[in-house]
């Protein structure tokens, strides 16, 4: 099964507005940090991707990502 | 006695089966209102976005969602206005629960028998610890002082209470946030209760009553801002009460069920007063513990007794669980709030059910309606308010109202 980045970006902002932040606020550059996404929520942003795209993100992949463009890039990547 | 520092309270806070706030808390109670429907106290007008964002809503259970808004009440009526009127390093929190977040370790014990082990939620920990609540306040109104969880079933919220007047005693804090939450009114929690044979069959609380078979499990919190005395006046705050004494005893018996001579229950209320200062003839209520078991109304009666002596028979004595039920390591606290609101309005509440009293249950536990509370000596009015619980613990609270 292919995914599109689209699809992937549309999961993600959706799985990160459940935790909190506005849908309209979650764009490819806003940063975790604005976005008040610590790492608990990673790390179930991480359970839900393995869910829906058989990608497994350990801890130190997460470390490297500051965006949303970061991680849907490496799901996009990983899952192709 | 002189020379200890003395502990005001100087807000209130509560979620309860009767509303949201204090005041429907003893406004609906001294009308005769009972807050138990379908055979539980369920804090139905509780709105979880009322008060919280989603992210802070999906990081709290319940019962630190309770004592979270509990403690929001007890500091804005403190008049705190979004200052600390102390170094934040000496505001503490202690926030108590019977058994903490237990919904979340139901969701997430699904979550591990359906999906694996691997699908449980990073929030599990922190939202089941039973210090999740104390952790939430703490943060929530940056109190940097002492904070922590107690434990100690039903009695976990009188001992918050006991424990904070004590370390302002000592000096280790200028003020300190204590109460008690529980939520715990789920498919589980009512098996595990139904399974001790504590909960009523037939959903009913009336204390004392000769029908009374069990407790009705109820939820909520209850928080009260206590202060330094001295500190407090200087601040010009609104001193509301006080918590003059405290003592803690325990039965050494049995897992469950009380001690049967109630000897020492009576210690915990006999070195309370003590530690105010009071004694019998002081007394011009208590608040009792009253679950509406067979077992504790008949040895709490008898714990009196040998505490009050011959005063036991003329004291006013209610029990506010006949019209919230129990709320386990909230009851304390929300006891403790509804204590002081019926000191302050000099008016003794009702044990609401009862009608018939028990076998050997021979007190005045005011069955029907609210009275006038005739207030005995010169001072403040004085009121005892009583906490047992699984695990043989007891705890005597000796609180005074305005004067």
């Amino acid at each position: 099964m292919s995914v599109t980045k689209e699809q992937v970006q549309e999961r993600v902002v959706e799985a990160l507005a459940s935790f909190g932040p506005d849908a309209d606020t979650i764009t490819s550059s806003a940063t975790f940090e604005e976005l008040d996404i610590d790492s608990l929520d990673l790390v179930e942003l991480a359970q839900i991707v393995e869910d829906e795209y058989g990608v497994v993100l350990k801890g130190e992949d997460m470390k490297e990502l500051k965006t949303v463009g970061d991680v849907v890039e490496l799901i996009s990547t990983r899952a192709a | 006695m002189g020379d200890k520092r003395r502990v005001v309270i100087t807000g209130m806070g509560a979620v309860t089966p009767l509303g949201m706030g204090t005041l429907p808390l003893y406004e609906r109670w001294a009308a005769g209102v009972v807050g138990i429907e379908d055979g539980m106290g369920a804090c139905l007008e509780f709105n979880p976005s009322d008060h919280f964002t989603v992210k802070e809503a999906r990081r709290l259970d319940r019962f630190s969602q309770f004592g979270v808004v509990a403690s929001d009440e007890a500091i804005a009526s403190a008049g705190w206005n979004g200052e600390k009127p102390y170094d934040p390093m000496r505001i503490s929190t202690i926030l108590a629960t019977g058994i903490g977040g237990i919904s979340t370790v139901e969701t997430n014990h699904d979550l591990m028998r359906q999906k694996g082990a691997n699908r449980i939620s990073p929030l599990g920990i922190p939202m089941y610890m039973p210090n999740a609540g104390a952790a939430a306040v703490s943060m929530r109104h940056g109190l940097q002082g002492q904070s922590f969880g107690i434990v100690s079933a039903c009695t976990s919220g009188a001992h918050a209470i006991g424990i904070a007047a004590r370390m302002i005693q000592y000096g280790d804090a200028d003020a300190v946030l204590a109460g008690g939450a529980e939520a715990t009114l789920t498919e589980f929690g009512f098996a595990c209760f139904r399974a001790v044979q504590a909960l009523s069959e037939i959903g009913i609380s009336r204390p004392f009553d000769e029908r009374r078979d069990g407790f009705v499990m109820g939820e909520g919190a209850g928080v009260l801002m206590l202060e330094e005395a001295e500190a407090a006046k200087a601040r010009g705050a609104n001193i509301i009460g006080e918590i003059a004494g405290y003592a803690s005893t325990s039965d050494a018996g049995h897992l469950t069920a009380p001690d049967p001579t109630g000897r020492p229950a009576s210690m915990a209320l006999t070195l309370a007063m003590q530690d105010a200062g009071v004694t019998p003839e002081d007394i011009s209520y208590v608040n009792a513990h009253g679950t509406s078991t067979d077992l504790n109304d008949a040895s709490e009666t008898l714990a009196l007794k040998l505490a009050l002596g011959e005063y036991a028979y003329k004291i006013p004595i209610s029990s506010t669980k006949s019209t919230i039920g129990h709320l386990l390591g909230a009851a304390g606290a929300v006891e403790a709030i509804a204590t002081v609101q019926a000191l302050n309005a000099r008016v003794v509440p009702p044990t609401l059910g009862l009608e018939t009293p028990g076998e050997g249950l021979d007190l005045d536990y005011v069955p029907g309606q609210s009275r006038e509370m005739v207030v005995v000596g010169d001072g403040p009015p004085v009121a005892i308010s009583n906490s047992f619980a699984f695990g043989g613990h007891n705890v005597g609270l000796i609180i005074k109202g305005r004067g």
